[in-house]
């Protein structure tokens, strides 16, 4: 086994080996907790190295098995795969900073279940980035959603299990009747489903093929929350605030909208995106849910629905700068997952802040209380700013990108939906913080904090760390940027 | 890659007469454990027998693969006067299945019977059990199709009296057997009259004879009377909807020996004499064949599919539940069939085979959380996985193959079914697999659910783990799921090799 293959095996056993350890000590919760912290910085130091390797152009690859003939279960690495890596690995070490604070605060029942389901869904989105084709990212896809589902339905009342419903009905009935046909389609026509730079499918496939197998793939790839298929997103917001935190920003969300952007610009290709009607209707669904999801969320009185809302908009953000033509917006795709990832985390983990230390989780029940939580509410404030896309949060460059490729594309229709969508995000999002900052203690805001001493360290911490890298990415967007350009092929 | 024909798995004096020699290995055995003193000897009898066959099986893949097919004339009379055995690919990979699945249902049965059945009938139901593995795997390897109605009598026989026996547990195992007498044998009567259709019209009991005869002969209305009395017999044998109505009962009282060894090979033996009837002996483009395969078995198949997976759906009784299950699986097989190409008929076969391992897991990890519990409904399960992880452990592994689940033998058959069914252009049978797909998650979750994440109700009786005796050969079939999940060169060549068999072509 060469040092690439081990970095793969590293990679997808650490999180495994967790997974059964937290079951293993879970009598025992300082251990347990101990242990899920080492094992977010063990598989960060491997996503890093896996990182630099794909930066130095000596990507990892390994072929596992091939079960049968013409299928392999193999991975390779490309410069997104391992961003997202990077990525989720990093932000799982602070969710977890952040769930010790909120599981103990809240005195949650059942939370070796929760770590270890955590550290699967880990291993699941570790395969998912590296896979080599889309018969290996399926397996994982599919253990993403299974490894999720206790998450979400964790409070265990009927409201969880009448929303895990939905989530396991939305998410496996579309990969059962939509994702699955379409990748044994791309099996069929290719001969193979293998992520090939400049795209596989070129020259295999007519109009209505291509236009039938993009439809199967990003609608069948539901975790980009696509509309019609968006519903689960906002109903999984009855699971925790780390849940949401974690999952519904970072891991299982941007999962979906990774498989758009890897089948966009590695089985399609940026040339034939440009020529399929499909990508044209699919850019014409994504700028209604973008309009559409900002207006509901302005409507929202509860946090958590509101941050929802804003994800299903912001995702499908993603999903149109996938399907431009010429691959103009996929290196701008690629930053928005990263940027949008550390900033809705923020906004998650800040609500949860608020939440266990307050107990008011509507938007009306805020007001003032930034008075007494001003870090946490600041903090919103970066989150909220970085997701409209105002400088100097990360978010400025990723809209700025977008925006531009849309208009380079001649898409107006894309184009506006983004504008229109930031001013309302604008609207919705940053009046929370600063009425909570600026304004007196409203009538219906509780007056004191329910736990002493307000949220917890390890909350606050993580909450600080993730603004401060909305700042951060400010500057080093350049480098992702010229880090994914080569995704785009031979077209720029 | 594996090499059929570099095997030479048993003595060449041997190999000559492994055909009959399968046969007639668990026949004597039969007699003997009828015979034998104790219930302890009648087992091991058992086992003997059963690997026996098994040995032969191996034999004759390393003989087929390297001559195409063997023809064994019974007592060196040739057709049309003697009798015939035609072994080729398929009737090996059918030959393999039920014999593999004989030798682990009678590991297993060393426990599971003395908790199920009186110790003096021990050597009744074993001697039954081999005289229905002898009954069909004489069946999949004779060339004859009035012999091969003999063996289906055989392999019926041995059942009948094998579902009445599981009478000590519950009375409604007598009703379920006698239920499935009558509908075996007006089963097993149409057969015969539509092979006696087929003999006044072409003088001949020989398969591949009568083949040869019908196609030169052309349409008459004897020749479509023959094929639908065949195929309505053999459907009631397979449980093809909606011919299925006996097979929940039967599956549901018999004995836990009996109902895995049912459940891995009685219907699919059924389905294999459809196929050999439909593919091999009626002529390629007899109109009728083609129009009973689009317009009556892929719709039925279809049908029973949604239907019997969403009766699943709503079964409070886990055994019945898996019954309905098998129905429903057996139609996923008949949809691959019904396709008439060879990835089609390959990927039904491998679906067949993957359905069979996965049911026998089912149905043994079942029989060992009964052995303490004796549970039936779904909901006594509760919380079973705490007192017994090793059995519900395996039990999921079957039930995440059952439902496709990736990493597992289930999830390629289905994954082979679709592709199949894609490039063939059959867009609506995806369509149908893939509903019927969900719904099977839909049972498997409330199994899993029942079994891991409910409570058991306070004062309900402890599970026990099952003894080791169960437990291994279960583990050997739960790990076989998960490696042919990750590595299924080994089902999927045999599944081309039986396709090739049946339908002729290059791969």
């Amino acid at each position: 086994m060469n040092t690439g293959e081990l970095l793969i095996f590293l990679a997808l056993v650490v999180p495994l080996f967790a997974a059964a350890a937290i079951y293993a000590v879970g009598r025992m919760p300082d251990v347990r907790e101990t242990l899920t912290i080492v094992a977010c910085i063990v598989l960060s130091v491997i996503t890093i190295s896996i990182f630099m390797r794909v930066g130095a152009g000596d990507p990892p690859e390994w072929t596992v098995a091939q079960p049968l003939a013409g299928l392999e279960i193999a991975f390779r690495l490309e410069p997104l795969g391992a961003l997202f890596a990077l990525m989720a690995s990093l932000l799982w070490g602070v969710n977890s900073l952040f769930s010790i604070g909120y599981m103990r605060g809240k005195r949650e029942a059942n939370q070796t279940r929760f770590y270890m389901c955590f550290a699967l869904a880990m291993f699941a989105v570790m395969g998912i980035a590296m896979a080599a084709n889309l018969f290996t990212l399926f397996i994982f896809y599919e253990v993403l959603t299974f490894s999720t589902y206790p998450l979400v339905t964790h409070a265990g009342d009927a409201r969880a299990r009448k929303a895990g419903r939905m989530y396991l009905t939305i998410l496996v009935g579309a990969s059962l009747v939509l994702f699955l046909p379409g990748i044994i389609g791309v099996q069929i026509v290719a001969g193979s489903t293998v992520f090939t730079p400049e795209g596989l499918l070129p020259g295999r496939v007519d109009d209505v093929t291509g236009s039938v197998l993009l439809l199967l793939l990003v609608f069948g790839a539901a975790k980009a929350a696509l509309m019609p298929l968006h519903g689960w997103l906002p109903g999984a917001m009855v699971a925790p605030a780390p849940v949401s935190a974690m999952l519904h920003a970072v891991a299982v969300v941007k999962a979906g909208v990774f498989v758009v952007l890897k089948v966009s610009a590695y089985i399609f290709g940026a040339d034939l995106i440009s020529t399929l009607p499909a990508a044209t209707w699919l850019l014409w669904v994504a700028a209604g849910t973008i309009i559409i999801a900002s207006v509901i969320a302005m409507t929202k009185d509860d946090l958590k629905a509101r941050l929802a809302w804003s994800t299903v908009g912001q995702l499908a953000y993603i999903v149109s700068a996938a399907l431009l033509p010429l691959g103009a917006g996929l290196v701008a795709g690629g930053l928005h997952m990263l940027v949008h990832a550390f900033a809705k985390i923020t906004l998650f983990m800040c609500a949860g802040a608020i939440y266990v230390a307050t107990g008011a989780s509507k938007v009306s029940e805020m007001r003032g209380l930034g008075r007494s939580m001003p870090i946490v509410f600041s903090c919103f404030l970066v989150g909220a700013l970085c997701v409209v896309g105002l400088p100097p949060f990360a978010g400025m460059w990723s809209k700025f990108l977008l925006i531009t490729a849309a208009f380079g594309t001649k898409e107006w229709i894309t184009a506006a939906a983004m504008i229109v969508s930031s001013l309302l995000g604008l609207l919705y999002l940053a009046p929370v913080a600063l009425r909570a900052l600026l304004q007196p203690v409203g009538d219906g805001s509780p007056r004191a904090f329910i736990r002493p001493g307000g949220a917890p360290g390890p909350v606050v911490a993580a909450v600080m760390m993730t603004a401060a890298a909305c700042v951060a990415l400010f500057l080093l967007a350049d480098a992702v940027v010229a880090y994914l350009e080569p995704m785009t092929g031979s077209v720029r | 890659m594996i090499s059929f024909e570099a095997l030479h798995a048993a003595p060449l004096a041997l190999t000559a007469h492994a055909p009959v020699l399968m046969v007639v290995g668990p026949l004597i055995a039969a007699c003997a454990a009828a015979l034998a003193p104790t219930a302890r000897t009648s087992w091991m009898i058992s086992v003997t027998g059963s690997i026996f066959a098994a040995w032969m099986a191996l034999a004759l893949l390393g003989e087929v693969a390297r001559r195409g097919a063997v023809d064994y004339y019974i007592g060196g009379f040739a057709p049309p006067l003697g009798i015939a055995f035609h072994i080729d690919g398929l009737s090996v990979f059918m030959a393999l299945l039920i014999s593999s699945a004989g030798v682990m249902a009678s590991l297993y049965s060393g426990h599971s019977l003395s908790a199920e059945v009186r110790a003096e009938k021990h050597t009744l139901v074993q001697a039954g059990f081999l005289l229905c593995q002898s009954g069909l795997l004489g069946l999949v390897s004779t060339g004859d199709a009035f012999n091969a109605f003999v063996f289906l009598e055989v392999s019926s026989i041995g059942t009948y009296a094998l579902i009445a026996i599981g009478e000590k547990r519950d009375r409604r195992a007598l009703p379920a057997a006698f239920n499935y007498l009558i509908m075996g044998t007006i089963g097993a009567t149409f057969y015969v009259v539509g092979v006696g259709f087929l003999l006044a019209a072409t003088g001949t009991l020989n398969m591949a004879d009568m083949g040869a005869r019908l196609a030169t002969l052309g349409d008459s209305s004897v020749v479509q009377a023959g094929f639908a009395f065949v195929v309505v017999g053999l459907g009631i044998k397979a449980a093809m909807f909606p011919l299925h109505g006996w097979l929940p009962g039967a599956y549901s009282y018999a004995p836990s020996l009996i109902s895995i060894f049912l459940a891995a090979t009685a219907t699919k033996a059924a389905i294999y004499l459809m196929a050999r009837f439909v593919f091999d002996v009626f002529p390629d483009g007899a109109a009728f064949g083609q129009g009973f395969i689009a317009w009556v078995l892929a719709p039925l198949a279809a049908t029973a599919a949604i239907v019997c997976s969403l009766q699943a759906v709503f079964e409070k009784e886990i055994r019945r539940m898996l019954a309905f299950s098998s129905v429903a699986q057996v139609g996923f097989i008949l949809m691959g069939l019904s396709l008439a190409t060879v990835a089609g008929a390959s990927a039904g076969l491998f679906y067949l085979g993957a359905h069979a391992l996965l049911k026998m897991t089912l149905f043994m990890a079942l029989g060992g959380l009964a052995i303490s519990m004796g549970a039936r409904r779904l909901d006594e399960l509760a919380g079973v996985a705490r007192d017994a992880p090793w059995s519900a452990t395996a039990f999921a592994i079957g039930a995440a193959s059952l439902a496709g689940v990736p990493l597992t033998l289930g999830f390629l058959a289905k994954w082979r079914l679709i592709e199949a069914a894609l490039q063939a252009g059959q867009i609506w049978i995806v369509a149908v697999l893939a509903t019927a797909s969900l719904l099977t998650l839909l049972y498997v979750g409330r199994m899993l659910e029942a079994i891991f994440f409910r409570a058991a109700p306070a004062g309900a009786p402890r599970a026990r783990e099952a003894p080791v005796g169960v437990l291994a050969p279960l583990w050997i079939l739960a790990g076989l799921n998960l490696w042919f999940g990750i590595d299924a060169s080994l089902p999927e060549k045999l599944a081309n090799a039986g396709a090739l068999a049946l339908l002729g072509g290059t791969p």
